[in-house]
């Protein structure tokens, strides 16, 4: 530090001197490139004025002694910057800190998430989960019983970032704890209801919907609470429909229970379910109305359900100007023709 | 060599004569012009803490020395005193951006970074006293 400091002091000297005998652009060109170094150096603003009042002591010892008294003055001045810029940088490695434990706890979250899509001869998936920021408020699930039918949830934690993250590894493990009711969309809802209310703070909250499709009869039963609707596609008369499911938000009423639908899925129809992170896409002009959303997912309806929902998310990504306001997730689930 | 002054402070005049005494004493320990400003800066922010929150106390200044395989070092040593309301949470005030003066990196972990020890012991009810060394490399 020592040694690197006074190699500065000369190498200003000698940029100092030089621009005082020519005066021309490239010595201020110098003096640009030296402030880089300067920082590169970590080197705070009133060792900079030490610098120059040396370089002056040194090569102009004849100038007035209030000259000199006046940069004793300015540095004592510019002490208050020395210490924010000292704090400024204690910051930054608090915030690089603070980074890496925050990547550590996203690729711990990531496992939290299902590995594989369970696959069934009878369905076609594609799933979509991207957060706004490093870690998500959204949740996703699927699960495969021994009768082959699926399971799918989606939800959605009220706000994002770390809080929403502690909160949905909650409801992961309420969700795995609950084995037996899995397939029936209305008591798992109760259940799950009952765990978030009495282990959540009263201000967070989690809209959920809960599907199963059962591939023998090509049935899909769902409930929800209070989650964003989705979209029913039928193939026949090429149509999207709402698939809304009525039922409180989770965590507010303990005695609450669900109400269960159920469609009758024929060949190459679709179900869409999505957090409101799709439709509150915000742009510009304002937030992007639901059936932007549906003439999207119709573009690009020949494709496998995969490729669909990752399209979809690059088009609503690019109309955001590539900055995610809010968690994303969209899954299609596509009975085969 | 052990020269020490006591300045009691009390008012913003006092601030100023502890600055003085760090001043004179750095001088003469022959540090340079900016560990002076850095000096000077730490006394003034631990005396006007004593001013703002605890009315009165008092800044002591002495040189120090320390033997080292490369000779003898000196140093000099800032201690402030007071018998005010104490800091109950210590470690919340050496965390950055927590300074109650709106300073920007001014407060404690401030001081700590202008010096090169620092040492604070704290009870509430009872007072402060804070120690500070800074060595003439």
């Amino acid at each position: 530090m020592a040694d690197s400091f006074s190699l500065m002091q000369e190498q200003y000297t000698k940029i100092l001197k030089k621009y005082l005998e020519e005066k021309n652009e490239t010595g201020l060109y110098h003096a640009q490139q030296f402030s880089k170094k300067v920082l590169e150096n970590q080197i705070s603003p009133e060792e900079v004025v030490s610098l120059h009042l040396d370089a002056l002591e040194k090569y102009f010892p004849d100038l007035p002694q209030g000259v000199f008294d006046s940069f004793e003055f300015l540095l004592e001045v510019m002490m208050g910057y020395g210490m924010a810029y000292r704090e400024h940088q204690s910051l930054r490695d608090k915030q690089k800190e603070l980074e890496t434990e925050i990547n550590v706890a996203a690729s711990m979250q990531q496992t939290f998430l299902p590995k594989e899509i369970p696959s069934v001869d009878a369905l076609d998936v594609g799933v979509i989960s991207v957060p706004a920021s490093k870690m998500s408020g959204d949740y996703y699930h699927f699960i495969k019983d021994d009768n082959d039918c699926i399971g799918v949830a989606i939800a959605d934690i009220i706000g994002k970032g770390v809080p929403a993250a502690l909160c949905m590894s909650m409801i992961k493990y309420a969700m795995d704890s609950l084995p037996e009711q899995r397939l029936q969309p209305g008591a798992l809802l109760d259940n799950l209801n009952r765990v978030v209310e009495q282990n959540v703070a009263s201000n967070m909250f989690i809209t959920m919907m809960y599907g199963s499709y059962d591939p023998r009869v090509h049935h899909f039963y769902y409930s929800g609470a209070g989650h964003e609707p989705g979209f029913y596609y039928h193939y026949d008369t090429d149509t999207f429909e709402e698939l809304y499911a009525k039922g409180l938000v989770l965590g507010i009423k303990r005695d609450t229970t669900f109400r269960e639908y159920h469609k009758k899925v024929e060949p190459g129809d679709f179900i869409v379910l999505l957090s409101d992170g799709v439709t509150e896409c915000r742009t510009d002009d304002g937030f992007i109305e639901r059936e932007e959303l549906t003439r999207l997912i119709r573009k690009y309806k020949h494709l496998p359900a995969q490729e669909i929902v990752d399209n979809v998310f690059y088009q609503l990504e690019k109309l955001q100007g590539f900055q995610l306001r809010d968690d994303f997730s969209l899954i299609i689930l596509r009975r085969k023709v | 060599m052990s020269v020490q002054s006591n300045v009691e402070v009390h008012t913003e005049w006092g601030i100023v004569s502890a600055r003085q005494a760090g001043r004179n004493l750095a001088k003469e320990l022959g540090f340079s012009s900016v560990d002076q400003a850095r000096i000077t800066t730490a006394i003034s922010e631990l005396a006007r803490n004593i001013y703002l929150y605890a009315e009165k106390g008092e800044i002591i200044i002495e040189s120090v020395e320390r033997m080292q395989s490369t000779g003898r070092k000196k140093g000099i040593k800032i201690t402030a005193k007071d018998e005010g309301p104490g800091i109950k949470n210590i470690r919340q005030v050496m965390e950055d951006g927590f300074t109650t003066s709106g300073g920007l990196g001014a407060g404690l972990p401030g001081v700590k970074r202008l010096m090169d020890e620092f040492d604070i012991d704290s009870i509430a009810g009872e007072g402060t006293e804070i120690t500070t060394i800074k060595w003439n490399s």
